[in-house]
């Protein structure tokens, strides 16, 4: 049985520095009511990384807005004017990555892969300062595993051990990310006792809070 | 070197040249040129194709795909069956496409993660992809996330789509505000090396070859030196030359 906690407890974990995972694809399948508790508490001098920054008023974009990021991993800032205007004053630190290769560097960390192997960037500038590697002909860059103190993810079914289903297209990056951190904390639309076996997405096993949304 | 300096260093680098037929007349609208691009596109797919459609023009591609033809669309957010925008009514925003749009889905649709959606895109499992581009070049080179110092929205997903797409079309406008898109070779930040296949602009539709650019096809409005006067890459011209529907 998993540890059902209040955003307020979940969020007392984070300390200022910390490096914070949080899923989502622009707002759809993103852990709304922990960011709106991390914006709460001011937790500052984060690192995020996160697909997207969404826009100035939601979720990912309000720790933004709010200036609780230093530095932040990413593969789009377009959405969040913000975003791009404290990169630009120098206030942000911002790497931007590929999104699939984003994607494969928070699984390897997660599977426990020293790196991937990726032809994504190859004759850009991704490539530079990077190790290559050509492979029957065709190059590659190696990319290094991404991992953080903190997962904070989303479920649209979450059950009593931690396992986790979802509905639409709200899975995106917060099945890898479930995988790749010290601490992972699942939002869930709805708390059941025991979901049908054959509709989980993420194994009970790699979430260690459980965090229901009426019980904000 | 920090990204910002790095950014401003890049800056002055740039220069860009200007479309003299952009210029001086105007000649089609807009919705008439969006038209005319979207159309030619929708042309590249056969039965059955899964095809990933990029944001703003390209998105436009799908209203024109005859019905006997049957294209399944690709989402990187993890949606393979993207169907209509769903109506303002019943908006649900746990079923989006990669724009943020609530949409519908088709008969036989599955949903997916992101590391499913980019083993599709990265892994050579998609037919075709139609990006919008800033400026594509006579390699088959292109750039579209980032003119430094001014616009940085990021990559995306693109890179990894135009890597991994087994058809790369670039549906864009011939020129923007009066700058060539087409060049000899790019000087804004590369989102892929050599990757693309056929650009289709209002005006005409290039395929890349290993030796440039190949001009095919032609809209009855403009002449092949009217193309010359707008293009910074050289190009050969097909022996089968045609005209655009337009």
């Amino acid at each position: 049985m998993k540890s059902i906690v209040s955003a307020k407890e979940a969020i007392d974990l984070i300390q200022d520095g910390s490096t914070v995972m949080v899923g989502g694809f622009l707002d759809c399948g993103a852990p709304d009511i922990l960011i709106e508790e991390l914006v709460n508490q001011n937790t500052g001098n984060l690192t995020m990384i996160a697909n997207d920054t969404t826009y100035p008023d939601l979720d990912k974009g309000k720790l933004i807005v709010n200036r609780q990021v230093k530095k932040l991993i990413t593969s789009h800032i377009g959405t969040n004017p913000e975003t791009g205007r404290q990169m630009h004053d120098g206030e942000l630190e911002v790497e931007l990555v590929p999104m699939g290769t984003l994607i494969e560097k928070i699984r390897a960390k997660g599977t426990g892969l020293g790196g991937v192997l990726t032809p994504t960037g190859v004759g850009t500038s991704i490539e530079e300062n990077k190790k290559t590697m050509e492979i029957d002909g065709e190059k590659f860059i190696f990319e290094k595993p991404l991992g953080a103190d903190f997962a904070l993810i989303y479920g649209t079914k979450v059950d009593r051990y931690g396992n986790v289903s979802y509905y639409g297209t709200t899975r995106n990056l917060n099945t890898i990310m479930a995988t790749a951190a010290d601490t992972v904390i699942v939002q869930a639309d709805e708390l059941v006792d025991c979901l049908d076996p054959n509709e989980v997405v993420i194994p009970g096993l790699f979430v260690d809070y459980v965090v229901v949304k009426e019980n904000k | 070197m920090e990204l910002t300096a790095k950014i401003k260093q890049q800056e002055q680098q740039h220069s860009f040249v200007t479309d003299p037929i952009a210029s001086d007349k105007k000649l089609l609208t807009k919705e008439k040129i969006r038209e005319i691009i979207a159309k030619r596109a929708a042309k590249e797919f056969k039965k059955g194709d899964v095809v990933t459609l990029g944001i703003g023009l390209p998105t436009a591609v799908a209203n024109y795909i005859p019905e006997n033809v049957q294209v399944i669309f690709q989402s990187e957010n993890g949606l393979l069956g993207v169907g209509r925008d769903q109506s303002r009514e019943k908006q649900d925003r746990r079923v989006i496409n990669a724009g943020g749009g609530c949409v519908e889905i088709v008969k036989g649709a599955c949903f997916y993660d992101s590391q499913m959606a980019f083993t599709m895109m990265r892994g050579g499992h998609i037919d075709a992809t139609v990006l919008g581009a800033l400026q594509v070049d006579a390699e088959g080179s292109l750039a579209s996330w980032i003119i430094p110092g001014k616009f940085v929205p990021g990559m995306g997903g693109s890179m990894d789509l135009v890597v991994g797409a087994k058809k790369v079309i670039i549906a864009m406008e011939h020129t923007s505000k009066g700058q060539i898109k087409i060049v000899k070779k790019c000087n804004l930040p590369l989102t892929a090396y050599k990757e693309v296949n056929l650009i289709i602009t209002e005006r005409c539709v290039f395929e890349v070859t290993s030796s440039g650019l190949l001009l095919t096809e032609i809209n009855p409005m403009f002449s092949v030196d009217d193309i010359k006067s707008v293009t910074d890459a050289d190009f050969d011209v097909s022996d089968t030359l045609k005209y655009m529907e337009v």
